[in-house]
């Protein structure tokens, strides 16, 4: 099995501080951590390996500091990892993401599995895992929130979680794959996978070394474009209701009578 | 948390950062619960064996680490911040683990080793029984030479992670006539013909942890499980305690750090007559003394620790040392805690109160803090007698 595993860095969400005045974060000063419920796709891609064997390779395009992202996935079990850096990647929005990220697949070799979070809690988008899979001409689960190694791994039987309920999929391989938190929970890392990730040599490659077409990533790959963005303002009330819970609770009939909301 | 500089390697500090992790995100969380249940920490087992942690003190080419008394003390002084109950399970892995270790034949270490390393299998050890406690000498469990096999009978007592473990280093009388001489070390294997578990104790602290009854009726074992020679059991015992100590040393240290961590967050932030209660002189002292008795009971256990590692022949006196002090200040700083919350301090809803339950085991089991003075002053006795 060759599987490919997509993490992304994001800044830690304990430590994020606004800029009220330009409506954006603050990143200097910030941790980064790797995205939650990329952990839970590593944790698969794992999984996965541990039962049907073959090498599990973590991908992340990200500036040269990602590489403790994929030091720490190896050191939970990773056996490989590459960053995709380079200056002309900045800016990028999800179509150029998932042009960048296709192109590293490709130059990786044959793939059997890519297990991506459902998403970045950062972007946010979410469209990165399906994105990629058109890209990479692969069937695609998203939010798969069970996954089973169907007989004599021919391929996977899955949940997939909807709003009211769940799919159950049945896919071959190759495929991908991207996952809720509820699917797994991430192993801790060992001691030996963190001797090895240190020691590790963790290639950055560049637009170049992928082989990328200069229109087709960073800024000018991206159709997105941002006016502005604000931070919205919180501005809920408190008000104590006295008395007692009967009388409390007609008073509040009556105040959510009053707003037009029941 | 410590701030002063132990010189840890850049490995040493892997460990800690690894156990500190561990005991973050998956001890603190459950550890009220499995205090309540008394439930054994299986699926924390599982994960301190993926992080290797069970391999620390194994030489490499049995899978382990082959790290010393040094790191498996930075180890366990982080999981004891979290719960001294699960630390106990896995340190008595150790305790287990260590005669394999310095005394398993080639055959034994490969059977063993490599599963004991993978945190695959755990083991216990049995020396206690009901009439021979502090006087370890005192025990009857026999073992009788029968052609192939070594037939143990007899029962031992209070053992950690009885029934849970598959393996035993047990000690047992093979010549009753040689006094201290007589006894021998065997391993026995959970599922042996014979081997069967008694009760199961209920304790006023360290629940999370089993301790239990050993029965052995006819127990027939082949007669490669002789650990050593013959007649060296009570050296192979006292050996293993003597490298364990600094580790219940630091499991106190971590266990008197997280209290003091309690102690002086809850100082902050409680008001009474107007302020918080740190600005009071009465508290500041209480708060002083315990961060001073803990940072000299840890520069103590590094300081041990890394003089065995270093190869030192006789550590009874220091390794005893490095037990009975620590020890004795976390049972002072967590009843101290628990002063220094009050009321909240003696609730379930605060955790000191199960750090002070659980203290006290660390001043009586791996030998009672008396017999650590008996040890320390029985040395200096010998020690000037050279003079
Ligand atoms: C409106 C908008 C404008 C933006 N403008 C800019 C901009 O101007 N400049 C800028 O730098 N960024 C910009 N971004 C951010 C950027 O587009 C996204 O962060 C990036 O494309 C990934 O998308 P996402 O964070 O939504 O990931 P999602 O699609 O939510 O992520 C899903 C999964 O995809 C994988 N994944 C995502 N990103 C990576 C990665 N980098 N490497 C490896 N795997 C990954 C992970 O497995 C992740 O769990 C913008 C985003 C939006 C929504
Ligand atoms: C939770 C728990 C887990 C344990 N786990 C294990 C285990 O895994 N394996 C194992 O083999 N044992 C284990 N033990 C046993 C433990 O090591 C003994 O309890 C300990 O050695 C003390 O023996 P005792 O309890 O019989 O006390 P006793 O020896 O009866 O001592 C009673 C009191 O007399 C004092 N005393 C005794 N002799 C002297 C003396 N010569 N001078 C001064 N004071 C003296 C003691 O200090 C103590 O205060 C465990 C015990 C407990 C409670």
């Amino acid at each position: 099995m060759d599987i490919v595993v997509c993490i992304k860095q994001v800044p830690d969400a304990a430590s994020v501080k606004w800029d009220h005045k330009t409506g954006t974060l603050i990143r200097d000063g910030v941790q980064s951590v790797i995205n939650p419920f990329d952990y839970n796709a590593i944790e698969a891609a794992l999984s996965l390996r541990d039962e049907l064997g073959g090498k599990v390779t973590a991908v992340t395009m990200g500036p040269p500091q990602a590489q403790d992202a994929i030091r720490e996935a190896m050191s939970m079990g990773v056996d490989h990892g590459v960053v995709i850096s380079d200056r002309a990647f900045a800016g990028a929005d999800t179509l150029a993401t998932t042009y960048t990220l296709s192109r590293a697949i490709r130059k990786l070799g044959s793939v059997d599995a890519v297990f991506c979070g459902k998403q970045a809690i950062d972007g946010d988008t979410a469209q990165v895992g399906p994105g990629l899979a058109v890209r990479l001409g692969l069937p695609c689960v998203t939010c798969v929130g069970e996954m089973e190694i169907m007989e004599g791994g021919a391929g996977l039987r899955v949940k997939r979680m909807c709003e009211q309920g769940y799919d159950v999929v049945e896919v071959g391989f190759p495929v991908l794959l991207t996952v809720l938190a509820s699917l797994n929970t991430p192993r801790v890392p060992s001691l030996k996978g963190k001797m090895r990730a240190r020691k590790a040599d963790i290639p950055l490659w560049s637009a170049e070394d992928i082989g990328a077409q200069k229109d087709k990533i960073g800024l000018a790959g991206s159709p997105t474009k941002v006016f502005s963005t604000h931070i919205p303002k919180f501005e809920a009330r408190r008000e104590m209701l006295p008395g007692t819970a009967e009388e409390q609770v007609d008073a509040l009939v009556d105040k959510l009578k009053e707003a037009g909301i029941i | 948390m410590s701030n002063v500089n132990y010189f840890l390697t850049e490995e040493q500090q892997m460990i800690v950062d690894l156990a500190r992790q561990i005991t973050r995100d998956k001890i603190i969380p459950v550890r009220a619960r499995l205090d309540e249940t008394e439930e054994f920490p299986w699926d924390i087992m599982k994960d301190l064996a993926q992080a290797d942690l069970f391999g620390l003190y194994i030489p490499e080419e049995y899978g382990g680490l082959g790290g010393g008394c040094f790191e498996n003390c930075l180890a366990v002084e982080q999981m004891a911040y979290g719960c001294i109950a699960i630390t106990t399970t896995f340190a008595a892995s150790a305790l287990g683990g260590y005669p394999i270790c310095l005394y398993g034949t080639d055959e034994q270490k490969a059977k063993y080793l490599p599963d004991i390393a993978a945190g695959k299998r755990l083991v216990a050890f049995g020396l206690t029984e009901a009439g021979a406690g502090s006087d370890a000498a005192a025990i009857k469990t026999t073992a009788v030479e029968d052609g192939d096999y070594w037939v143990l009978n007899g029962t031992k007592q209070w053992i950690t992670s009885g029934g849970e473990a598959e393996i035993y280093t047990i000690i047992a009388m093979t010549d009753k006539a040689k006094g201290a001489r007589g006894a021998s070390a065997f391993i026995v294997e959970k599922g042996d013909e014979g081997f069967n578990f008694g009760k199961k104790e209920r304790k006023m602290g360290l629940r999370a942890s089993s301790t239990r009854e050993l029965v052995f009726s006819d127990c027939r074992i082949p007669k490669d499980r002789l650990l050593g020679k013959r007649g060296q059991g009570f050296i192979i015992a006292m050996r293993t305690l003597d490298l364990a100590r600094p580790g219940i040393g630091a499991i106190a240290v971590g266990l008197s750090q997280a209290a003091l961590d309690e102690s002086v967050v809850y100082a902050r932030q409680r008001v009474q007559f107007g302020q918080p209660i740190i600005s009071f002189q009465a508290i500041q002292h209480m708060l002083a003394d315990m961060a001073t008795y803990i940072e000299a009971s840890r520069a103590l256990v590094y300081a041990v620790a890394r003089t065995i590692d270093a190869g030192a022949k006789n550590f009874s006196k220091l390794s005893a040392m490095a037990k009975l002090f620590p020890t004795d200040v976390a049972m002072k700083v967590t009843t101290d805690a628990v002063q220094i919350l009050g009321g909240y301090g003696y609730m379930k809803d605060y955790p000191v109160e199960k750090m002070m339950r659980d203290a006290k085991i660390l001043q009586i089991y791996e030998g009672t803090n008396q017999i650590q003075k008996n040890v320390i002053g029985q040395a200096l006795n010998k020690e000037y007698a050279r003079k």
